[in-house]
């Protein structure tokens, strides 16, 4: 299993610079230019009842440039765990790091103590020494494994799993592939870390300029000034950019063009899964409908659309059916448009699709800082930008509210109002609280209201089969995701998991309401260990099942989750929010047990 | 401000939505995807965009969501309540418990160090950065100079360790005025530290210490500004506004204007500062960021010395006032 990818490789690429390559290269942007023509070998696998991980130090090759990774049986990503529902599956892991690592199954229902995060399920396996799990399989869907270690997952210490359903899979096709997203960064994570703490603009290189004002691109004057006023920046989408990154497929880049095969005619099974540190993708295959059939591993009724955004840690499934003989491109774009995850979907190898151009860079905007008037007669409603420069939105939506006939509510609209989150411990780590979060489980995200194409929303995941536990939940706990970007600060409820150190506490069997509310303007992949939850959406018993949730700027996000037992983290997925203190600890203990 | 004007509307604003969120859900709204908003003039009547609803969602009951804000996708309500639909009751949360399940598996040290280590790694970091915001050669009239104003801190998000230092001179004299400040900074708020220490003078005239106290962050409009009392040994008090701001033009060229005012609240003839507003710097600074970490610029700067100050200057055969053209390098590690 120990293939070494750098071997490879650099014979790959070798044999493209002397071949192919070039001849298409002057039509391709310079990030896509290509080094290879395609890479069609996929994910290595492993399965059975016993499996042997080593994690280790290596150098791989990423579009032709040497990276520095922490790699499982010397792969990036590490291989594909091909796994069935109602196996009972040992995985060894040796560590032949120098530091503590350590495997956490995401979305996978594990024993707390199988859970794999150091200091919470288990001490973590030291250096140079070896942890062997143990859990049954008592699911089956497209999940994927990381180190929970600090910043190692950042370095590629990620993988994919599979877990095929004990009966019939109902979710049929002639061939699948996994497409796996990532963001590789050349610099150490850290580095990444202490350059956001140091200058939380670093990696943003596309602020507004007065060349741009003079130019009329972007926001207009009357707007800049109010979003200066605000100390605030609408072009602050993701922290790490393109600038830094590299966005990979299964550890190739966009020059390497990761290829998956297909014959004409045939449904293909693509298992999409973002196991990027910090990177939002937009998902898209020009050309082709994806017809999205599970959501976080779990099956849900078909929704056919042209494109996704899929949040840090998410998996969808989606069946495409190319009819015709030619190579088609898979497009992973970061959601702040800084640059692209690249493969294709070719009958042959060698072939090459049409690399879309980038698109615009999107603009935050009120809505994103949870003060959109003008959409409150719609809760929910999708795609509004509202300017500043036209006064007629405000006055409009305060007529409406007048129409209406309601009573003065005691909500404040100022940015920072302690009495609109009373929970929250305000301090240097609070820039904002959003007087007006909205639900925006309708809305397709940043950058994609008017693409002119359908784009998956929340709201279309309704789960194939009834949800497990209908109950009403017991009660509600509201929970505030907040942050200072100036200080690059991140928090729950005002604190970081250092300052806070008190547990969320629920009861085995309790069935909760969580409700988030993004108090920042970036988004925030919001995951919690060892549970399924059931988005509220307005699907009652076919709520969808998932395991990380994007709680949108400015949005609100409840979710219905019933308790386990066991210790269990629950965090945002951008890893460097996570590292500065954007995570809590959901304690699940027995009514009436001994504490 | 338009974005104040609509603040101040907040209560009427607020009552809107809430009635909206109660209303019973109508087909009204439904299916209004691909409007394009972005040069909305919102006329009343006009109903605010909704992404198409999922086929599926006709079937499904909106009742009981209480006061989630639903977008109105169903327009009939049909079947039981079941799932998410229903209402969460109001029952208290159990006590926080104090156990370590982890223990029952595990060696309980190895946990408690482990578990020490999580909660210290989120959030518990320390950072540091150095930072020369000038460091420059002025050429003007009479002897060409030069000038630094530089700062680094060390510590966590609120607390701490700033070190700041200034100066300026002429070119084959001694330093004409140079200072170290030694500071504890705790940040008050999102935007704000509060700074206090000591400072020590060195340069032309008896070389002072004072203590120092003072306020710095970034004020609306993204300017940065400082402000300062410094109370010396002998028991003089001096204080210093400064403020910068940079603009950027293109994604590399930025436009930093910059002022720095100093007073003192007596004259202090052995160090030929006056009482009052005692000297000031207005720069204008063009730095080209070949990275964000390495930018040369070039600019111009006007120093002047003003009342008691500038008659003390005077007195020693000095220029109260130079125009200087400034080439110099802003960096940062």
């Amino acid at each position: 299993m120990r293939s070494s990818l750098l071997d490879r490789r650099a014979l790959l690429r070798g044999a493209a610079l002397g071949g192919a390559g070039l001849a298409v290269a002057n039509w391709y942007p310079a990030w896509a230019q290509p080094v290879s023509r395609g890479i069609t070998k996929p994910i290595p696998e492993l399965s059975g009842d016993t499996i042997s991980l080593r994690v280790a130090q290596e150098m791989v090759s990423v579009d032709g440039r040497q990276a520095h990774v922490i790699a499982m049986n010397g792969t990036v990503p590490a291989p594909l765990l091909r796994l069935r529902e109602g196996q009972t599956v040992r995985i060894r892991v040796d560590n032949a790091l120098d530091e503590e690592t350590s495997l956490h199954w995401h979305g996978l229902l594990v024993p707390f103590q199988m859970d794999g995060v150091p200091g919470l399920s288990f001490p973590g396996i030291p250096a140079r020494s070896s942890f062997t799990y143990e859990f049954p399989i008592m699911q089956s869907g497209t999940y994927w494994y990381h180190s929970h270690s600090g910043l190692q997952e950042a370095m590629g210490h990620y993988g994919p799993i599979v877990i095929d359903p004990r009966d019939a899979d109902p979710i049929a096709c002639d061939r699948e592939h996994v497409v796996m997203f990532s963001d590789h960064s050349f610099v150490h994570p850290h580095t990444l870390f202490t350059k956001l703490k140091q200058d939380p603009g670093y990696y943003n290189r596309r602020k507004q300029t007065l060349a741009g004002l003079l130019a009329g691109r972007d926001q207009k004057h009357a707007d800049r000034l109010a979003w200066a006023r605000m100390r605030m920046d609408p072009t602050d989408i993701l922290d790490v950019t393109g600038a830094a990154y590299t966005y990979v497929v299964n550890g190739y880049g966009p020059r390497d063009n990761w290829t998956a095969l297909f014959k004409p005619g045939e449904r293909v099974r693509l298992r999409l899964i973002n196991a990027a540190a910090m990177t939002i993708f937009n998902i898209r295959i020009p050309g082709l409908t994806m017809t999205v059939v599970a959501a976080d591993g779990h099956p849900i009724r078909p929704v056919a659309v042209d494109e996704l955004q899929m949040t840090i840690a998410e998996t969808y499934d989606v069946i495409v059916t190319p009819a015709e003989d030619r190579a088609y491109t898979i497009v992973g774009e970061a959601i702040d448009r800084s640059g692209m995850a690249r493969a294709t979907l070719a009958p042959r190898e060698g072939m090459v699709g049409e690399v879309p151009p980038l698109r615009e860079r999107p603009l935050l905007t009120m809505r994103d800082m949870g003060m959109d008037m003008a959409g409150m007669d719609m809760p929910g409603s999708g795609g509004g930008t509202i300017d500043l420069s036209k006064p007629d939105a405000a006055t409009t939506g305060m007529d409406h509210g007048a129409a209406g006939g309601a009573t003065p509510g005691a909500m404040s609209m100022k940015m920072r109002d302690p009495k609109n989150a009373p929970q929250v411990v305000m301090g240097p780590g609070v820039q904002t609280i959003a007087p007006m979060p909205m639900d925006r489980t309708g809305e397709p995200g940043v950058g994609l209201e008017n693409v002119g194409h359908k784009v998956l929303v929340y709201r279309d995941l309704v789960a194939l089969e009834p949800n497990p536990d209908v109950r009403a939940a017991a009660r509600e706990i509201e929970l505030h995701l907040t942050g200072n970007m100036e200080r690059y600060m991140w928090s729950i409820d005002g604190q970081t998991l250092s300052q806070a150190r008190t547990p969320i506490p629920l009861r085995t069997g309790e069935r909760v309401r969580m409700t988030l509310i993004n108090d920042t303007m970036m988004n925030h992949p919001i995951h919690l260990h060892g549970h399924f939850f059931e988005l509220v959406t307005g699907h009652g018993d076919h709520s969808p099942r998932k395991h990380t949730v994007n709680v949108p700027p400015g949005g609100k996000v409840s979710f219905d989750v019933t308790g386990i037992y066991g210790d269990w983290a629950f965090h945002c997925h951008m890893f460097l929010h996570m590292h500065a203190g954007m995570i809590r600890v959901v304690q699940v203990r027995d009514a009436g047990g001994a504490a | 401000m338009n974005a104040l004007r609509l603040l101040g509307l907040s209560p009427l604003l607020y009552a809107a939505s809430v009635s909206a969120q109660t209303m019973p859900p109508t087909g009204e709204h439904a299916g209004h995807q691909g409007h394009d908003m972005s040069g909305m003039t919102m006329p009343t009547t006009s109903p605010a965009p909704t992404p198409a609803p999922p086929a599926p969602h006709a079937d499904h009951d909106m009742q009981g969501m209480g006061d989630m804000p639903m977008p109105a996708t169903t327009t009939e309500a049909k079947g039981a309540v079941s799932g998410t639909d229903l209402k969460p009751g109001s029952k208290s949360p159990p006590p926080v418990a104090t156990d370590r399940p982890a223990d029952r598996f595990f060696d309980s040290g190895a946990m408690a160090t482990a578990q020490a280590n999580l909660l210290g790694e989120h959030g518990g970091m320390s950072f540091h950065k150095i930072q020369f915001n000038l460091a420059e050669y002025q050429a003007r009239e009479g002897r060409d100079g030069y000038r630094w104003d530089a700062s680094a801190w060390f510590g966590g998000d609120i607390d701490r360790l700033a070190l700041k230092s200034q100066g300026e001179g002429n070119f084959g004299a001694p330093v004409e005025h140079g200072e170290v400040q030694a500071l504890w900074s705790h940040a008050l708020d999102p935007y704000w530290n509060v700074q206090g220490g000591i400072r020590q003078d060195f340069g032309k005239g008896p070389d002072r210490t004072y203590a120092s106290i003072g306020i710095e962050g970034l004020a609306p409009y993204w300017f940065e500004l400082g402000a300062s009392a410094f109370v010396s040994s002998k028991g003089d008090l001096l204080a210093r506004l400064e403020g910068d701001i940079d603009q950027r033009i293109t994604k590399r060229l930025i436009l930093q204007p910059r002022v720095e005012l100093n007073f003192a609240a007596q004259d202090i003839p052995e160090n030929r500062i006056g009482s009052g507003l005692s000297n000031a710097e207005l720069g204008l600074r063009l730095r080209y960021e070949v990275r964000r970490e390495f930018a040369p610029y070039i600019g111009i700067s006007y120093d002047r010395k003003v009342g008691a100050t500038a008659r003390y200057a005077r007195a020693d055969g000095e220029r109260t006032q130079a125009t200087s053209l400034v080439f110099g390098i802003r960096t940062w590690f």
